[in-house]
């Protein structure tokens, strides 16, 4: 198994773009140098032939963790809605939307 | 549907579940309260708050899996990452790549099998309204976030592209509605959004072709509306198609009041979730012990109450087409019950269908919480002729009001005396000697003529009573009179 | 050897009535108000907060009741621990005001054993740092030498300790963010058990990863904070419905007929000041009666990648939620998206977004199976080289950092060389086990050394207890002296 591909620029644009973040060229530049010197560190990981090995996504291995259909008392609505940016009639209240959710 | 084409349909329904609380927290979870006052730090996405799972939310979709003939599995849930406001976390909590019920089937009233690919459990989001003068996303110059659907428990129904008309999409997704309202997982409200449906739609030439192009259609808030947005999109492709053009894999609105879908966006404009398993809960396993024990607490499904009417109805005779009708409305409304006792207590089965359809479901609520022993002594009385149809009628609705009672004592305190034979017979006579000409074609007339004279004769004779006698009582002096 | 208790000591002198709440916290307000002007601790002194504990404490000892094991101990608070109505920051200008409507279970069972909470601590920005230095507010200082970090990213609780701000004060570890700085520091650090003290009110960086974990001047006072914060809670689905073992009574067993494997790994890498350090603490244990050999466990070198390819993947889930709409900072724009871009551009720091991109690339279509799920099957064999170690040995003995507590500055411009000073925590956090750094002698710069014991899951006794011996076997410690009044 080999690592992909050295990241791109485009890529990193990219990335920039789906984690809502914006950059401007010479931090552009800077990240894609860095994140490629993580990721080729990380070669030794990505290059390893480790077929049939099972990932490990919790370290402690617990199942069926439950809680009772009970009613639990809410926050105080002024005091969340005091805490945010901007409200109209109790609700919280943000920019022109573009489109529907993907 | 044009001829010489044939449609695919697969439907994806969403259901809430009828928890107490959220999924992850111990909110409300009502519909129609004031807006942000059933939140907490963790429906509200506040950091440092951590999900834990509702137990009732995961025994009713094991309820959905078991009346849906699932194989219900061990579970996992990942995050499914997308920014949208109405996402307190900008993530949602899913169940992605091993959910809890795979691998069922629902059978249609008209024998067809649709299998179920999965059905899964995932959070709601929060509610989002537009201001603006249409109130729609496109125009409005800001929107208001409500998070009190936020963690709401969810079921994701994935139907196999079994329907092949737009006819069996809407019995699909009203027989699925049964199921679940029947399971106790769900009101199934489609008008409060608590059971919302898309449909993934293709055409072809013939069933040996191979699926055609789909497109999703969102936005289905009425079963009417399903049957509506699948025949204008299947047309609107099988023209594409005809044209010489191809169908593009997209996402389509159907808006109702233009009749027609829109798109949303394409499969390239395909949007990377990012899925990965969710670190701040665990696997979901099920032992049969726990399977088993949900599956005790659930009554018969729809389709096998059904059967059991009709098979009570067959005993007695031919089953007409309206009864069968009534049949699935009761069934529907969660009456059949009403039905089965007033049998066992001795009534016909035809006229205890007839009352539970007709009149009981009038008041759907207060009949659901109607003692049966009350209901089942009326239509004993209305049989036996004590009570006529008409006087019966208004004491069950008496009995629906007060939410039950004594039907010998309503009919008393309303007056309504049973008839006795000599009166009724005397009463008769009086009528027919008053309208000779009308006697005469009753005696001799075709079968027609007397069918209607026979009704004439009968109203006349409850004006004449202020319908305390029995229609069939009536009926019968008549026959006996005639020469 | 017993190990100093200087909390227990301070608790029952208040819970005796013999010293007052009020007067311990009087006397640790005025250490910081003249000292922390130079290390920069705390993002925030909550001492009227403080003063009402504390006269609350005074009260139940009045009356006749007991406050709780930590009474009148003065903590001092990760500023990522959720504290009601007390601004919580994570060191970042995204949630600066931010006034969490709740407290984290561990606040709450502080609260409930009679500590006074005095204030919050500096931190790197979201816990994403190894120096401190990615703060929004301004790096924190080493207080044994003001010019070199302290290590992070549990920084200002590290320093806050060695300054003797406060006696006890609680970290987070996703990496090494107790244990490090606890090493640059001079002091005592745990990264407990995955599961044992509950994550609800943990601000999260990496969930799989996050545990909060005790820093003290003395193992015993760690044994005893984690005593108090650690057990099952409901609210955490990651914590471990078990009695978690009660560590303080087990701390002078001894570590006669215990098994030590020097972890060669571990040394390889350090320097060989540090290296001389933990041999010397190997042979102090060998000297205590424990049988000590050389052992490797090569899937350690892997943890170093893996981890920066898990805790950015899940960080840039966890921190998807700071977009502008329910709290903290926005920046206004024209539509929701722009907003959401331009409020993240504004509110997070250069590392936070470095994470963040990273996280978001490595789950991102095309990538996921190469890069994330490789390094949980990476994880998978890292868990199983430490079960082989542990059928040998009972524990695992390493330094906790490379080096000794570098210059503010050196390592900020290259992020990787960075990250490489977290190289022996790492795989302790990827496996979920517990491990504690404790000081041993200096390097050749007269700065801290720490080394670490680590041990298998629920081992926190064990490691602790072996933690004991090392202590006591220590070249002491001169306490660093701090220029009253002077800023740097």
């Amino acid at each position: 198994m080999t690592g992909p591909e050295r990241l791109t620029r485009d890529e990193v644009a990219h990335v920039a773009d789906l984690a809502r973040l914006e950059l401007t060229e010479d931090e552009l530049e800077l990240f894609t140098g860095q994140l490629a010197e993580v990721l080729d560190h990380a070669a030794d990981v990505a290059s390893l032939d480790l077929t049939g090995v099972a990932p490990t996504a919790h370290a402690m291995a617990v199942s069926n963790v439950l809680r009772p259909d009970e009613v639990r008392p809410a926050l105080d609505r002024d005091e969340v809605l005091g805490q945010a940016p901007s409200v109209e009639d109790h609700r919280f209240r943000v920019p022109r939307l573009l489109g529907d959710a993907p | 549907m044009k001829p010489g084409w044939e449609m695919v349909i697969g439907l994806e329904v969403h259901c809430e579940l009828k928890t107490a609380t959220k999924l992850f927290c111990g909110c409300r979870n009502v519909f129609g309260d004031e807006p942000n006052t059933n939140v907490c730090p963790v429906c509200l996405g506040l950091p440092g708050s951590l999900p834990v799972i509702n137990q009732k939310a995961v025994e009713l979709a094991m309820a959905i899996g078991t009346a849906l003939r699932c194989e219900i599995r061990p579970s996992t849930f990942h995050r499914k990452n997308y920014f949208y406001p109405d996402q307190a976390k900008d993530y949602q909590i899913t169940q992605y790549d091993e959910p809890i019920n795979v691998n069922g089937h629902l059978d249609l009233p008209d024998g067809t099998r649709v299998g179920i690919e999965r059905a899964h459990m995932e959070e709601d989001t929060g509610k989002t309204s537009h201001a603006g003068a249409s109130g729609r996303i496109h125009g409005a110059d800001y929107s208001l976030v409500d998070y009190n659907r936020s963690g709401v428990p969810l079921v994701e129904i994935v139907s196999a592209p079994d329907m092949r008309s737009s006819a069996q999409a809407r019995a699909y997704a009203a027989e699925l509605r049964a199921v679940l309202i029947a399971s106790g997982a769900s009101d199934g409200k489609m008008e409060e959004g608590s059971m919302r449906v898309d449909a993934n739609v293709s055409v072809r030439r013939s069933p040996d072709e191979p699926f055609g192009t789909r497109c999703e259609i969102k936005n289905l808030n009425s079963v009417r509306s399903l049957g509506r947005a699948v025949e204008y999109e299947a047309d609107r492709q099988i023209a594409l198609i005809e044209s010489g053009e191809r169908v593009v894999q997209q996402t389509r609105h159907w808006d109702e009041d233009a009749g027609r879908t829109v798109a949303l966006r394409s499969k390239e404009d395909a949007y990377d979730y990012r899925y990965f398993l969710e670190p701040d809960l665990v696997p979901l396993v099920p032992d049969s012990e726990w399977i088993d024990a949900v599956g005790d607490t659930m009554g018969p499904m729809p389709a096998v109450r059904r059967a059991r009417l009709i098979e009570l109805l067959r005993d007695a005779g031919d089953v007409t087409e309206s009864q069968a009708d009534q049949v699935a409305t009761v069934v529907d409304l969660g009456l059949d019950g009403l039905v089965m006792a007033a049998v066992a207590g001795g009534v016909g089965s035809g006229l205890a269908l007839a009352r539970t359809a007709n009149e009981a479901a009038t008041d759907v609520e207060a009949a659901r919480h109607l003692d049966p022993e009350p209901f089942v002594a009326l239509l004993t009385m209305e049989a036996a002729g004590t009570l006529s149809a008409t006087q019966a009628k208004a004491v069950l609705a008496d009995l629906l009001s007060a939410g039950g009672g004594d039907p010998a004592a309503i009919a008393a305190s309303r007056g309504f005396e049973a008839m006795s034979e000599d009166s009724l017979a005397a009463t008769v006579a009086d009528v027919v000697a008053a309208h000779p000409e009308d006697w005469e074609r009753y005696c001799h007339g075709d079968d027609a003529d007397r069918k209607k004279l026979s009704q004439f004769f009968t109203g006349l004779v409850m004006k004449a009573t202020r319908g305390q006698a029995d229609g069939k009582a009536v009926a019968a002096e008549l026959q006996r009179l005639r020469p | 050897m017993t190990s100093p208790r200087p909390s227990t000591f301070l608790a029952n002198a208040v819970r005796s009535g013999a010293r007052s709440a009020v007067d311990v916290l009087e006397e640790h307000l005025a250490l910081i108000e003249s000292g922390d002007g130079q290390v920069h601790a705390f993002n925030l002194v909550t001492a009227d907060l403080a003063r009402q504990q504390a006269i609350a404490v005074d009260r139940t000892v009045h009356a006749g009741e007991d406050p709780g094991p930590l009474a009148g101990v003065p903590v001092a608070l990760k500023d990522n621990l959720c504290t009601r109505g007390v601004p919580t920051t994570c060191s970042s200008r995204i949630l600066e005001g931010w006034r969490p409507p709740y407290d984290a279970t561990v606040v709450d069972r502080l609260h409930r054993a009679g500590a006074v909470m005095v204030g919050k601590t500096n931190m790197d920005e979201f816990a994403m740092g190894s120096s401190t230095e990615s703060s929004a507010f301004g790096p924190t200082r080493n207080p044994h030498d003001t010019s070199r970090v302290p290590g992070g990213s549990s920084g200002g609780s590290a320093a806050a300790v060695a300054a003797g701000f406060v006696p006890l004060a609680l970290g987070s570890d996703t990496g090494g963010s107790i244990r490090q700085p606890a090493a640059l520091c001079g002091v005592v650090g745990m990264k407990p058990t995955y599961g044992t003290v509950s994550r609800y009110g943990l601000v999260a960086f990496a969930s799989s990863l996050d545990q909060i974990g005790p820093l003290a001047t003395t193992v015993a006072d760690a044994a005893l904070l984690f005593d108090v914060i650690g057990g099952h809670d409901p609210c955490d689905s990651t914590s471990l419905n078990r009695p978690t073992p009660r560590v303080l009574s087990v701390l002078d067993d001894g570590v006669a007929g215990l098994a030590v494997g020097l972890l060669t790994e571990f040394l390889d890498g350090a320097d060989p000041d540090v290296v001389a350090r933990t041999r010397e603490a190997a042979r102090a244990l060998a000297a205590a009666g424990a049988r000590v050999e050389e052992v490797s466990v090569p899937e350690v070198s892997l943890g170093l990648s893996a981890y920066y390819l898990i805790a950015p993947g899940e960080a840039s889930s966890n921190l998807a939620r700071y977009d502008g709409v329910r709290y903290g900072l926005r920046v206004d724009a024209a539509d929701t998206v722009a907003m959401n871009r331009a409020t993240r551009s504004a509110g997070f720091g250069a590392e936070v977004k470095r994470r963040i991109m990273l996280g978001t690339y490595v789950l991102s279509a095309g990538y996921m199976d190469a890069y994330y799920n490789q390094a949980l099957r990476v994880r998978t064999k890292i868990i199983e080289g430490f079960a082989s170690a542990y059928r040998r040995c009972d524990v695992l003995l390493g330094p906790t950092t490379p080096t000794t507590a570098f210059p503010v500055g050196a390592k900020t411009g290259d992020p990787l060389t960075m990250y490489l000073s977290d190289v022996c925590t790492i795989p302790t956090n990827l496996a979920g086990h517990p491990a504690v750094s404790v000081p041993f002698g200096t390097g050749d710069d007269g700065l801290p050394v720490g080394v670490q014991l680590l041990g298998p899951a629920l081992s926190e006794g064990t490691i602790l207890k072996v933690a004991a011996v090392v202590e006591a076997a220590a070249p002491p410690l001169a306490p660093p002296v701090l220029a009253v009044g002077d800023r740097v």
